[in-house]
């Protein structure tokens, strides 16, 4: 089941991801990005508390579980992104009154986690056949101190940038639907990391293509 | 007749101002409510700040404490942000734990402190590996009507820039700390980041300055955050409707424009409470 993408020009780390891996949860799946590794679960569509419920669409509830200890505010921020950014692209309103559980499971931190978490959760809600509007997919950028843009840094890459930012880029417009930064940065920096994260996306969503009609071919 | 309206259908009520350029308080698109700014508003704490947009209210307090600097940093002090959303500003909060909302805002707080390093961290150290100062910045919203991280953002700064932190010396006998009440000297602030927030409605309309009501409605939110060299501290937009690349261009334009004016807000409020003084 596991699908591998080697990287080429836009240099990416290897990227894999497996659907449905789990029983209980509605929809599941593992993205792993180079080191980096996530296990996204969905629950839902399912009956809501009535303190949560909201009348015209479905509410998403986001729970990021980091690998050791209890989720911080570093997660709550996290979570709030990713929130975000799948009920922008969900059709939550052919749900309205219910409730969907997005879970991510950090399973190893090696960079661009936040970036590997948008991506496990699109293949994940994907997977429980949840109606979108478009796909999503997450890069992250770091800025070398001498100017040079790394797509898809590890931990060690990060730590030594003096900028990192993370997009959530749209599969029908390639627009940003979500923007994190950390460290300053100029203007002209930020439009060349938007469209070096263009560019990044394409393959996303290429390898998003690829790994689903080979699921799809073998089940059939 | 107005009234009901607004109450059966907030979306078309607010939709039908657009049209027309304008907003249902009177602003045009892309013009702040009015901000004021009170510095040193608490006499107890070491800073302090009390901001006003529109009818957003947010002060901030700042306590200094001596620490032992972490065994990691043992050259740096450290700075401890917090925003709290009481049941007090809203009816959307809660009492207990603080919601999403809150932590949100409090890791924002911290990601500009560190990203635009307002602060040098090493300016905080007292004696290497013994002591330092931790800041506590707390700040709390007093009513909530939009727009909080911007008001934060300024609250903080001014805040800090209103801290006077006591001489410290170490006694060589005794080796501990003594502090010195009567001689205090003011924080070295490097930089000067302010925010501006801005909404999108119907996929389409941007809007800058929010207030609660219009978040509730609008498609997606942003907050950009400048310092005075131009350079970009935090680009925040954590979902909502996609946006190009050149429509970020247009945000990033009516930030820069706002850091000025509040740049100049805090400098004319800092020059009065001197010369009160």
């Amino acid at each position: 089941m596991m699908e591998v993408c080697g990287s080429s020009n836009v240099s990416l780390r290897e990227f894999g991801c497996e659907q449905s891996l789990l029983s209980r949860p509605d929809g599941s799946a593992s993205f792993i990005q180079g080191d980096t590794s996530v296990l996204a679960g969905v629950y839902g569509p399912a009956e809501v508390k009535v303190s949560k419920e909201i009348y015209d669409r479905a509410t998403l509830e986001v729970l990021v579980q980091p690998k050791v200890g209890l989720p911080s505010v570093r997660e709550r921020s996290q979570e709030q992104c990713v929130r975000e950014t799948c009920e922008a692209s969900l059709l939550s309103s052919l749900h309205p009154r219910s409730s969907l559980t997005l879970i991510l499971q950090v399973l190893h931190d090696d960079g661009s986690l936040l970036s590997c978490f948008l991506n496990a959760a699109c293949m994940a809600l994907m997977d429980a056949g949840l109606p979108m509007s478009c796909l999503f997919c997450g890069v992250t950028c770091a800025i070398h101190a001498d100017g040079q843009i790394i797509t898809d840094p590890t931990a060690a890459q990060e730590k030594e940038s003096r900028a990192l930012m993370t997009f959530a880029i749209d599969s029908t417009e390639h627009k940003v639907l979500m923007s994190s930064t950390k460290g300053s940065f100029s203007v002209h920096e930020l439009q060349q990391c938007i469209a070096v994260s263009q560019k990044a996306s394409e393959k996303i969503f290429q390898f998003y293509r690829d790994s689903v009609r080979r699921r799809y071919s073998k089940t059939l | 007749m107005a009234a009901g309206f607004k109450t059966a259908e907030p979306l078309e009520y607010h939709r039908s101002f657009l049209k027309e350029n304008c907003r249902p308080d009177g602003r045009d698109l892309s013009e702040f409510r009015a901000t004021t700014l009170n510095i040193g508003s608490i006499s107890t704490a070491d800073g302090s700040a009390l901001v006003k947009v529109g009818n957003t209210t947010v002060i901030c307090g700042i306590k200094a404490e001596l620490a032992n600097p972490t065994v990691e940093a043992p050259g740096k002090g450290y700075i401890v942000p917090n925003v709290d959303l009481p049941p007090l500003c809203s009816s959307r909060f809660r009492p207990g734990p603080p919601g999403e909302q809150a932590q949100a805002a409090s890791q924002f707080i911290a990601d500009v402190i560190e990203s635009s390093e307002l602060i040098h961290t090493e300016d905080l150290c007292i004696e290497r590996g013994k002591l330092c100062w931790v800041l506590y910045c707390d700040i709390m919203c007093l009513d909530y009507d939009g727009n909080l991280l911007d008001a934060c953002v300024i609250a903080l700064l001014g805040a800090l820039k209103n801290t006077q932190l006591p001489e410290v010396t170490i006694n060589t006998e005794t080796s501990g700390p003594e502090v010195n009440l009567e001689k205090r000297h003011g924080l070295q602030i490097h930089k000067h980041p302010v925010g501006a927030s801005f909404c999108v409605f119907d996929d389409s309309i941007l809007i800058v300055d929010p207030t609660a009501e219009e978040e509730c409605l609008s498609t997606a939110q942003l907050t950009v955050v400048t310092d005075e060299e131009g350079r970009l501290c935090s680009v925040h937009k954590p979902g909502g409707t996609s946006l190009s690349a050149e429509k970020l261009q247009e945000f990033i334009c009516r930030a820069t424009a706002r850091q000025k004016e509040i740049q100049k807000l805090i400098d004319k409020v800092i020059h009065s409470v001197k010369t009160a003084q």
